[in-house]
């Protein structure tokens, strides 16, 4: 054996033994001591570099090549069994980390709009779709507002129709609809035509029980023009409850007296809590009443400004706090006033 | 109104529609069916259907008419007697304790058999000695030692009224046999009667809308009378004072009637609409009162004749002298005002008109002369005594919306036959009628094209004049034109303008509104208005919620009590004037509430114990009286209330800590900031119900818009409220408004890196943190962006009454990377003007 075969057998050896050693590693410490062991300064392979000025001048590019590739086949080894090991120990960690997901989550507490607040918007949101703008009016009212000029004079029967809070302040009352509210926005807007909304509290003399409120939300609806006809009345009123209620929503009108429309109306869907079948909600009808509706009244046309031998339109007024009850199957119609949060976090 | 069925079909065919079917097609026209309560009949098959059903079915195998052929002695029971019945086709003995039957006990067999409605064994119906309706199955049982399973019904146990005092003696004529639905099995229609359709508070005005949508023939009541009796003239005198208030009165006379209980088909109907009845001739009234919708009263003649000294009686109608008074039938005495219409004879009161009658004068178990009033009222004057009063009748129920004088006539012939048909009596020749003020009832003329042009409809002119003239109005049609004049039973027509109206809704009725097309709107779209103040309180709302505000609706009616609770005890604030509410439904909420504060702290505490952090706002109106202004200022508030922990606690975390003034702010700067208010500040301010060291004023500008701070700890004493401290803030929602920007300038994103630094100055404890702010920005200039607080340190290292503020600076420049040797030539310039205006140093 020459000497350059004796290194060169050298070598390999060192290569094989190496690699044998690399095999047995299983962690990142023992790795890294077998790099220092086997890559090192003072490693077998880094000697054979330092020996290299010893070594005969012809054996010198043999070796240095021969020396080289060993080293490179010893750091790819490495770099392998890094990657081996670094994927084993994140299959291990994958393997081993587990959380119990079913631990609640961080509470994050989110602000809510009222019930009341949201279905309002819902309204609003339909009839603006259909160019209906919100026009804003009083709580209080004067009488003349709440009942003269919407064609009940002092003493009318209809008048009977609402109980009424009087203030101290003769002439001055709570009002009892959103009804005014048409007077108020017709002799704003006299003579341009109307779509408008008028929504609010209105409040009535009752006794408060878990179905009767003193103070409630409603939404007046008011259309005005040359030629508004009853078949438009039933087309927006239609249109607005398939959208409140649902594609499909059910809807009649059954004749029905207010003395502020003519022909006057109120507007039943089909109950959503029995889908018609009879329920305690829709009192065994099948029919939910959400709404009254009409044709405005000629005088109460003229009280806004317009003359009614020229001018048409309808009007429709609907309760909030009632339609929201009956869809909520709510037990109690005090709850949206009471502010309870365990009530209003379920919006 | 409760309708029988039965009673209607005298007037117009129904038997042969379906329940349901009528109570809709009713509905439909204006009468709305509220229930329907089965007195025998059937209920329609099926599990839809549109209305409330009570009451109980007689299945044809259970209840029959029988006949009662002996009553023979119990063998053990006094009280109890066996009957021998015969339903038909079977002889059975049938126990009963009926004490209506006791009479004929041990007679043997009778000539003449008692007919009886009859219950076979597995009937179902009300059990006659529980209190209510309780249903019960009749089963086989032994009462002392004999067995009986079969049932005599009295009236509470078949569902026709409560009355269980005996059982049901039908006519002699009730064929043995026929089950008893056949015989009188009916349905009672709860009807809700529209204010304006008072004329159909009646079994006729109901029978002519019915007849009216079905085009049936409607069968009028025969108003012919035997009048076989001396004339009435010169027995009797009206003298009406004011025709105005009295448009009519007319009186009839029977004499020699017999006070006995009407035949028991009168009774039946009386009950199952919803009346008691009394004697055949309160009986008559009130039938003719339900039949027709007149309200009659029937005078005692013979009391009237002692009144006025034995001499012919003079009806005199005219309103109350200062002082009078009358007990009514109820028994109440009335205090009369000038303004209440009475009927009254030379004696004094009689009745109170269109009302009640008085005591004295009424007839009795004696009575057999009856001067019969029939009359027409003013319905406004009958309101304001039915109001002022407080007393209600189904008189008063009818004249106060509006009864026609013609019917007055019509009802006191129609009483006066049923009270000699059901009493005996003669009636007096001819009748006393004053009618000093008919009713014009009103022609309207309208085109058949304006119809058609309201309703969106293509009704032909000929087919409208037939739907008012199957409502009775005489129509005459010219081309387009249709003239109609009002049928004289309704008030409720108008003349002109909205008579046509009137028309129209009437037309509309009969027509169907069902059968009028629905399209969308066909209208040019109106102008479109801008409305700032509704947008920015949506806008508003929104950025609360995103704050992590839930928003409250509250009650407007409080009291002054309730918000002076806002105030520590000793508080001695200026007046506070509220508007108040005549008719209080309690005093807890007699006055509009001034303050949305008050609302706020009212929910906290409702709130407090039911969760651990509460953060609420409202926007809403207040009410503040106005001298000289007839309605009060409605001034929109918005307020905020936070208390409890800043964050919700959960496992594996720290207790976290309660919120304090600092919260509150955030939520207000980040609110006004969402508004792209500018110009906002804030300073120590005063507040009666904050505490006097952790109050601010919120100003835009020079004008303050709000105020925030900690609850005064004697204002939190007056609420139960938990340990935390509650922060709470007010601001006037229009003075938001004014200063809020929907257009605002949008700074250019930096395309050159910024340079940050700190800088920590230490300064008397007196200086704020926003004056320090203030120096800063000024010698920063415009290169100096931001500015921000991170840290407050007082201590040893900076001495007593002094405090270090830490800030973080952002240089940027629109143009240019900022050197080194610029941003410190920037630090110096701040450094020295703090020295120099705040004499602060630097903290090294």
């Amino acid at each position: 054996m020459t000497g350059k075969e004796a290194e060169l057998e050298k070598l390999a050896q060192i290569q094989t033994e190496a690699l044998a050693a690399l095999a047995d590693v299983a962690d990142e410490g023992a790795l890294e001591a077998w790099r220092v062991a086997h890559m090192g300064r003072s490693s077998a392979v880094m000697g054979v570099f330092s020996r290299m000025g010893s070594m005969d001048k012809d054996l010198r590019p043999v070796m240095g090549k021969a020396a080289n590739e060993v080293r490179q086949a010893l750091e790819a080894a490495l770099d392998e069994k890094r990657q081996a090991l670094e994927a084993e120990a994140l299959s291990r960690s994958l393997e081993t980390e587990k959380l119990d997901v079913t631990l609640p989550g961080r509470p994050v507490r989110r602000g809510r709009l009222h019930p009341l607040t949201q279905v309002l918007r819902r309204i609003f949101q339909i009839f603006g779709d259909m160019g209906f703008q919100v026009y804003p009016s009083p709580e209080v009212e004067t009488d003349d507002y709440n009942f003269t000029y919407l064609n009940m004079p002092p003493y009318h029967p209809a008048r009977d129709m609402w109980d009424t809070f009087y203030t101290k302040t003769e002439g001055v009352l709570l009002r009892t609809h959103t009804s005014p509210g048409q007077i108020r926005v017709m002799r704003a807007r006299a003579p341009e035509p109307i779509r408008a909304i008028l929504p609010g509290a209105t409040m009535r003399y009752e006794q408060l029980s878990a179905r009767s409120e003193i103070e409630f939300a409603q939404v007046e609806v008011l259309v005005v023009g040359e030629h508004v006809t009853f078949a438009e009345l039933k087309g927006t009123l239609d249109d607005f409850a398939r959208r409140m209620f649902g594609e499909y929503a059910r809807t009649r009108l059954r004749p029905s007296h207010f003395p502020f429309t003519e022909p006057s109306a109120e507007m039943d869907v089909g109950c959503f809590v029995c889908d018609g079948h009879g329920c305690p909600v829709c009192k065994e009808t099948g029919w939910l009443e959400i709404l009254g509706c009409g044709m405005v009244h000629p005088l109460v046309l003229e009280y806004g400004g317009y003359d009614p031998a020229v001018y048409s339109g309808f009007a429709a007024g609907m309760g909030i706090d009632r339609s929201t009850l009956m869809r909520y199957r709510i037990d109690d119609i005090r709850h949206f006033r009471n502010n309870d949060v365990r009530f209003l976090r379920q919006f | 109104m409760k309708l029988p069925l039965s009673w209607l079909n005298d007037y117009v065919d129904v038997d042969d529609l379906e329940i349901e079917a009528l109570a809709k097609l009713m509905t439909m026209v204006g009468l709305e069916v509220e229930e329907i309560r089965l007195v025998g009949r059937a209920k329609p098959p099926g599990d839809m259907h549109e209305f409330k059903y009570t009451g109980i079915s007689w299945p044809v195998d259970k209840f029959v008419v029988a006949q009662v052929d002996e009553v023979m002695p119990h063998p053990n029971a006094d009280r109890l007697v066996l009957c021998r019945v015969n339903d038909g086709t079977d002889e059975i003995i049938v126990l009963t304790g009926a004490p209506n039957l006791l009479e004929y006990k041990g007679i043997g067999p009778l000539g003449q058999p008692l007919k009886v409605a009859y219950a076979r064994e597995g009937a179902e119906l009300y059990d006659g000695h529980q209190p209510g309706r309780k249903l019960m199955k009749l089963k086989k049982m032994k009462i002392r030692g004999v067995e009986s399973s079969s049932m005599i019904c009295s009236e509470k146990e078949l569902g026709i009224s409560d009355a269980h005092g005996g059982v049901i003696i039908l006519d002699d004529d009730a064929p043995t046999g026929m089950p008893l639905v056949d015989y009188m099995g009916d349905a009672v229609f709860d009807v809700n009667t529209l204010p304006n359709m008072v004329r159909d508070a009646s079994v006729l005005g109901m029978a002519r809308e019915v007849a009216a949508v079905t085009c049936r023939e409607l069968r009028e009541p025969d108003v012919s009378l035997e009048m076989d009796g001396p004339a009435i003239e010169g027995r009797a005198d009206i003298q009406i004072t004011d025709p105005e208030l009295n448009p009519r009165f007319v009186l009839g006379l029977i004499e020699g009637i017999t006070t006995k209980p009407s035949p028991y088909w009168v009774q039946r109907r009386l009950n199952l609409a919803g009346m008691r009845p009394i004697n055949c001739i309160v009986d008559a009234t009130n039938y003719i009162m339900l039949e027709l919708g007149q309200p009659l009263h029937a005078f005692d003649y013979d009391i009237l004749v002692e009144r006025a000294g034995g001499k012919p009686p003079t009806i005199i109608t005219r309103t109350a002298e200062v002082g009078e008074t009358l007990t009514t039938l109820d028994g109440v005495t009335h205090s009369l005002d000038r303004e209440m219409e009475l009927v009254t004879d030379t004696a004094g009161p009689l009745s109170i008109a269109g009302v009640m009658g008085g005591e004295e004068s009424e007839v009795n178990g004696e009575t057999t002369d009856v001067l019969l009033e029939g009359a027409a009222w003013n319905f406004i004057n009958v309101r304001k005594t039915v109001s002022k009063l407080k007393i209600n009748s189904e008189a008063a129920y009818r004249f106060s919306r509006g009864v026609h004088p013609a019917l007055a006539e019509i009802g006191v012939r129609l009483a006066l036959k049923r009270m000699a048909e059901w009493g005996g009596g003669q009636v007096s020749q001819g009748l006393i009628d004053l009618y000093p003020n008919p009713p014009e009832d009103p022609v309207v003329v309208f085109s058949a094209s304006w119809v058609n042009d309201s309703l969106g409809t293509n009704i032909q002119p000929e087919e409208m004049a037939d739907i008012l003239r199957r409502l009775a109005f005489e129509c005459h049609v010219d081309g387009e034109m249709i003239t109609a004049k009002t049928p004289p039973h309704r008030l409720d027509i108008n003349q002109g303008l909205v008579g046509r109206a009137d028309l129209l809704e009437e037309i509309s009725r009969i027509y169907g509104y069902d059968q009028i097309p629905s399209h969308r709107l066909n209208q040019p779209l109106p102008p479109q208005h801008v409305n700032h103040q509704l947008m920015m309180e949506e806008n508003l709302r929104d950025l609360l919620v995103n704050l992590g505000l839930q928003e409250l609706v509250a009650y407007r009616m409080t009291s002054p009590e309730r918000e002076e609770r806002r105030f520590p005890p000793e508080y001695d604030g200026p007046y506070e004037e509220y508007l108040e509410i005549q008719n209080p439904i309690t005093v807890e909420r007699r006055v509009m509430r001034r303050s949305i504060l008050a609302t706020m702290l009212e929910i906290l505490e409702y709130n407090s114990n039911l969760d651990r952090r509460l953060a609420f706002f409202e926007i809403g109106p207040v009410f503040h009286p106005v001298e000289g202004q007839l309605l009060p200022d409605e001034k929109v508030m918005l307020s905020i209330g936070l208390t409890g922990v800043r964050d919700l606690p959960s496992w594996g975390m720290d207790e976290p800590p309660v919120m304090d003034f600092y919260d509150l702010k955030g939520v207000v700067e980040g609110m006004l900031a969402g508004l792209h208010i500018e110009n906002v500040h804030y300073r120590a301010g005063e507040h009666p119900s904050l505490h006097p060291g952790k109050t601010a004023q919120i100003l835009i500008g020079d004008t303050v818009v709000g105020f925030m701070g900690e609850l005064h700890p004697l204002v939190k004493a007056n609420f139960e409220m938990g340990e935390a401290p509650v922060y709470v803030a007010e601001l006037e929602f229009l003075l938001l408004l004014a200063a809020a920007r929907t257009l605002f300038d949008v700074e250019a994103v930096p395309t050159f890196p910024p340079v940050l630094e700190d800088l920590a100055v230490v300064v008397d404890e007196a200086v704020t943190a926003a004056e320090v702010e203030a120096v800063i920005r000024k010698g920063g200039g415009n290169e100096l962006k931001k500015v921000q607080l991170f840290d407050i340190y007082r201590g040893a290292q900076v001495g007593d009454g002094k405090k270090s503020l830490a800030f973080n600076l952002t240089y940027i420049a629109p143009d240019r990377t900022l050197t080194d040797k610029e941003v410190s030539k920037l630090r110096k310039r701040i450094i020295d003007l703090l020295g120099k205006e705040l004499d602060a140093e630097l903290r090294s």
